[in-house]
């Protein structure tokens, strides 16, 4: 049993080495609040001036009734002012349930988009995180594109996220 | 014994109306919605309306509501819900049953003339279309004026939308370059006042951020608008503000008449 568990391990690190060679890493820290709700993340990509690329990930309450959890989408201030006012949500592939306290592990890949259409440029990754009844905190974590050979990028929150990474071994 | 009563208070709240935006040192006249910027399928926002010296401290006199008119993002007038009028301060919601920009808004025009008659100094207010006939011909040291009042807010579910922010051409406006629910701390915003639909060169403008109560100055920016009209506000922090424009010219549509405008706006302005 324990066997078949690691090779199912290997397998899908296999699969993980051909398939996906970026990795985002968004760090949900645990806080000592009375009160505490799974924050509402949404990561994007952007140029260094600041023009909107893409989505990468949207992290929000999907499951209330008559889609009141949308309500609270625009408490991500800068992403709802760059992509979320004009996005119709659930987008497949990029919206999803709120997650827990923990570091969150999101694949791409650079031959798919949206990293495979991006032109050599300087670029920002932005993670903005929105708590109910707590706060709002945006992390910026600057790279350049394309790359060769593996390299991390990391930047860190001081309230509501964590340590965000990008890593890309292409 | 009601009406002489109900007919006295209309007058003052006409005389009120009249007053209050022309004279920047009385109270000042507002629409304060809870929110500007809303992102929900079924969304609704609340809203006040009062007439205070402390920009949006309800502490003096609730706002008629009969003037104020609600507008979709496709410019159709849509109606108020729950309007109530308290002592202090006016309520209503808006529900935002479409995707855009809504405005809420109250426009007025209105006439005085003040002559002299047989040496003795006279006095007429009343509708803007009776001006041209409101003086006597045999009238002394004539004085006319044009009155336009105009004040409004705007309010977003969804994208920002610029169909409801289409001038009328009727007294002082503002056209908004930068949309007004897109208004972010340290960004300066674009904006063009337009008197009758034509740059209004020279408007006196004064923003103040809301919370005077909690600090010691006024801490407004002044400005003027240049040769076309524009302004340029750098908004200094996030908050709720109040912009009010005020405009002078002799090129009323009546002859020999001065005109006299006004604009008023809350303008919320989010943190980067």
């Amino acid at each position: 049993m324990k066997n078949t568990s690691i090779a199912i391990a290997l397998l899908a690190c296999t699969t993980f080495a051909h398939g996906a060679d970026i990795e985002m890493r968004i760090e949900i820290p645990a806080l000592d609040v009375a009160e505490y709700h799974r924050p509402y993340v949404a990561a994007w990509l952007e140029t260094d001036e600041g023009q909107f690329v893409a989505n990468l990930s949207i992290w929000y309450d999907q499951k209330l009734r008559n889609n009141e959890g949308e309500r609270w989408l625009k408490d991500m201030r800068q992403w709802w002012r760059k992509s979320g006012r004009t996005t119709q949500v659930p987008v497949e592939g990029i919206t999803g349930a709120t997650r827990p306290v923990g570091t969150h592990t999101l694949t791409y890949s650079t031959q798919a988009s949206p990293f495979s259409e991006l032109s050599p440029g300087q670029y920002q990754l932005r993670v903005e995180a929105a708590r109910e009844v707590g706060g709002r905190e945006m992390v910026t974590v600057p790279f350049p594109w394309p790359h060769t050979g593996t390299v991390r990028f990391t930047q860190s929150g001081d309230s509501e996220l964590g340590t965000v990474q990008l890593i890309i071994t292409p | 014994m009601k009406t002489p009563l109900l007919r006295l208070s209309g007058l003052i709240t006409l005389a009120l109306s009249f007053t209050l935006p022309l004279n920047a040192n009385a109270h000042r006249a507002w629409i304060l919605p809870a929110a500007t910027v809303l992102s929900s399928e079924n969304a609704w926002v609340t809203v006040d309306a009062a007439i205070s010296n402390d920009i949006f401290h309800t502490d003096y006199h609730a706002m008629d509501l009969s003037g104020i008119k609600v507008f979709n993002p496709k410019g159709e007038e849509v109606a108020m819900q729950n309007p109530s009028k308290g002592r202090y301060r006016s309520v209503f919601d808006v529900e935002l049953t479409d995707n855009g920009t809504y405005k809420i808004a109250s426009a007025s025009q209105g006439a005085f003339a003040i002559w002299e008659e047989n040496g003795e100094r006279k006095r007429w207010r009343g509708a803007l279309q009776d001006l041209g006939q409101a003086v006597p011909k045999k009238a002394k040291k004539v004085q006319l004026t044009e009155t336009h009042r105009r004040l409004e807010t705007f309010v977003t579910n969804g994208a920002p939308t610029t169909e409801v922010l289409a001038i009328t051409q009727k007294g002082l406006e503002l056209a908004p370059h930068t949309h007004p629910n897109d208004l972010f701390a340290t960004e300066t915003a674009r904006f063009q006042l337009l008197i009758d639909g034509k740059p209004a060169a020279g408007a006196e403008v004064e923003v103040i951020p809301g919370g005077m109560r909690y600090r010691d100055a006024q801490n407004a920016i002044h400005t003027t608008a240049d040769k076309e009209g524009y302004i340029h506000i750098t908004w200094p922090q996030a908050g709720m503000y109040w912009l009010s424009a005020s405009y002078e010219d002799n090129k009323a549509k009546t002859r020999h008449a001065n005109r006299r405008a006004s604009y008023t706006a809350t303008f919320e302005v989010l943190p980067l």
